[in-house]
């Protein structure tokens, strides 16, 4: 287990250094720079001087290297377009998507989980009912959703229809600001839930079905297991595999689709932040966002392979050896 | 279940390519009395010319009175009415006047082909590279393998963005499609690689391929001509699964501001005039693209179910 932790944390090392420098080159190579932001009227020593500061001035290698020498530092350079350290801003905005990930995760699991397993077990209208529903909302992805849902709110005034507080917010107490957030999660956590509640709901029922057919389930209602028992404490623990193996592909999914979902109902989260930063040739905000959307990825991975493990013993052997 | 699907990608695809025949007006006709116009009532045969009342309002009233007879088969459309007495609006108009239904229906074009052609890019590269990898073995294999491997990680529509981003945020619209295309491609092509690698590699070992062997075909006769076929179920499988993944990510680039320009009619453009969520709550006719998305990714939802396998939709 230790070496596979070791390898593991190899790999996200690995990754974070891959995804931020690629970031970091492509906007450095792009075409324009921060400067453009300064407008038509800015004086060519303003803009000389705005290149200098944002290290612009060096050549594409020059800069990378010194960035890189400064990030071992946990100085991650300083942003254009807020006008802040990168590290301040990123922590906020990560913590922000992962507030959104993480409750979306939790509700799609404790949604499509025992669903599956009710749909991959019995037969009759009420589990076909649920299936025809997950694959209606497999079809609607997370840019779907999240317009229909701020449609809905705009309508029906049940929730706020975006941002992720109001806009008093910063004159509230702790605990009533605490509260504003609680109100407006619900929209984009659902946007981001719902789709990916059907898609798990459609594999533990694909899972379900399978191992139902095994002997061994047979064998255990042949002992006399009562019928719930054996599929909640028999079947379903055997059927956990492939299902581990999505939460892998699912932190990649969630990332994927907390962009959309923060751009339409304008959660403050990291997606945005790397949109706003990419249009705005903001190189250091750029980076940083890559290097903590690959730290996501690397945890989110590093995760789903423990679950795995978990689930399954002959997974664990193959880790170990 | 995968009759239907099959038969609602069908009918998708159908309406696409007969654009210019079922499209009642030009998808750029600008009507600039019906900004917002609702949908046009249908009355067996003929309709009544809408007016507009009220601009500040958008109120728009029906003229009971005038009945305009829908003809089939003339002015070179499906079903148009005469243009000189008020247009025949399916799905209403968009904010700047234009027919919905004639955009919705030439936006397919656009949208599907992008797709279309990124997906045949995809499912060449991933061939062509899993093949190789399958085929070598040995270091070539292990290279190229943990290359998609670190592709398939990323998540697909942050590269996209960024690949994007870093152009000129202006670009005609040709250069936007061949932009978009390639960069789908590029997304695309490592779970098809990964899954040819793996049956190329069975299939090597298999008698045929070393009778193949035996009687003096070259690599690239073998891998082309004898091995790749065992690859073809696997390929149309990636495809169904690729198509509206690219529509997707057509629609989330054009939405955000980075795909095609305002003027041309695509899925995304047309969600994008849709994004305006005071304007929409008055004019819910606008949301139509976001229709069409859903019922192309349940048919191909539909069909895959039939197929049998897990309809993993997880990239957007």
């Amino acid at each position: 287990m230790a070496r596979f932790l070791v390898r593991r944390l190899f790999f996200a090392i690995f990754l974070v250094f891959a995804v931020s420098s690629a970031a970091l080159f492509l906007t450095r190579l792009a075409p324009g720079d921060v400067t453009a932001q300064l407008g038509a009227f800015a004086s060519a020593a303003e803009v000389e001087r705005t290149r200098a500061q944002f290290d612009l001035d060096r050549g594409p290698v020059a800069q990378w290297a010194l960035w890189m020498s400064r990030a071992a530092r946990f100085d991650f350079g300083s942003s254009f377009l807020y006008n802040r350290p990168v590290g301040a801003l990123i922590r906020g905005a990560a913590a922000n998507t992962a507030t959104l990930a993480v409750v979306a995760l939790v509700g799609a699991t404790l949604l499509g989980i025992p669903l599956g397993i009710i749909t991959g077990s019995r037969r009759g209208t009420a589990s076909a009912l649920i299936r025809g529903v997950s694959l209606v909302f497999l079809s609607i992805p997370p840019l779907l959703t999240s317009l229909l849902l701020v449609f809905i709110a705009s309508r029906t005034r049940w929730f706020p229809a975006g941002g992720m507080t109001s806009v008093n917010a910063v004159d509230l107490s702790w605990s009533a600001w605490l509260a504003d957030v609680a109100l407006h999660l619900p929209l984009p956590a659902l946007a981001l839930a719902l789709p990916l509640a059907a898609t798990f709901e459609r594999l533990q029922a694909q899972s379900m079905t399978e191992t139902i057919n095994q002997p061994f389930v047979l064998a255990a209602v042949a002992r006399g297991v009562p019928a719930n028992d054996v599929i909640v404490w028999h079947a379903w623990r055997a059927s956990l595999r492939p299902i581990c193996a999505i939460y892998g592909l699912a932190i990649g999914a969630l990332l994927s689709g907390s962009f959309v979902v923060e751009y339409v109902t304008a959660w403050p989260g990291l997606g945005r932040l790397m949109y706003e930063a990419l249009r705005a040739r903001d190189v250091y905000l750029v980076a940083g966002c890559a290097a903590m959307g690959a730290l996501f990825l690397a945890i989110g991975s590093l995760i789903a392979d423990m679950l795995l493990a978990a689930a399954d013993p002959r997974v664990r052997e193959a880790q170990a050896s | 279940m995968r009759k239907a699907g099959l038969t609602l990608l069908g009918l998708v695809i159908f309406l696409a390519i007969a654009a210019p025949v079922l499209a009642p007006n030009s998808p750029d006709k600008v009507f600039s009395d019906l900004l917002y116009a609702p949908p046009t009532d249908l009355h067996v045969g003929y309709i009544h010319p809408v007016r507009l009342v009220s601009r500040l309002e958008r109120r728009f009233e029906e003229d009971e009175a005038v009945r305009v007879p829908m003809e089939l088969f003339t002015r070179g459309r499906f079903l148009s009415v005469d243009d000189t007495q008020g247009p025949l609006l399916i799905l209403g108009a968009d904010a700047f006047g234009r027919d919905i239904f004639a955009r919705l229906l030439y936006g397919a074009r656009t949208s599907l082909a992008l797709a279309v052609l990124s997906t045949i890019g995809a499912l060449l590269i991933g061939a062509i590279v899993g093949g190789i990898a399958g085929y070598a073995g040995g270091l070539v294999d292990e290279l190229l393998s943990r290359f998609s491997d670190f592709i398939l990680v990323l998540p697909a529509i942050y590269v996209a963005l960024a690949l994007r981003a870093v152009m000129p945020l202006v670009l005609p619209a040709s250069t936007v499609f061949a932009v978009l295309t390639g960069i789908f491609a590029l997304m695309g092509w490592p779970i098809v690689a990964r899954g040819v690698r793996a049956i190329i590699a069975s299939e090597r070992e298999r008698e045929y391929a070393m009778a193949g062997v035996a009687l003096g075909a070259g690599p690239a006769r073998l891998l082309l001509l004898h091995l790749m076929p065992a690859a073809r179920g696997y390929l149309v499988v990636q495809a169904t699964l690729l198509l509206p993944a690219f529509i997707l990510a057509e629609a989330t680039l054009s939405y955000v501001g980075l795909g095609f320009p305002d003027s041309v009619p695509t899925w995304g453009t047309m969600l994008q005039e849709a994004s305006n969520v005071a304007l929409v709550g008055d004019a819910p006719w606008m949301l139509a693209p976001a229709a069409a998305i859903f019922l192309l990714v349940l048919a191909v939802n539909l069909t895959v179910q039939g197929v049998g396998r897990a309809p993993v939709q997880l990239e957007p």
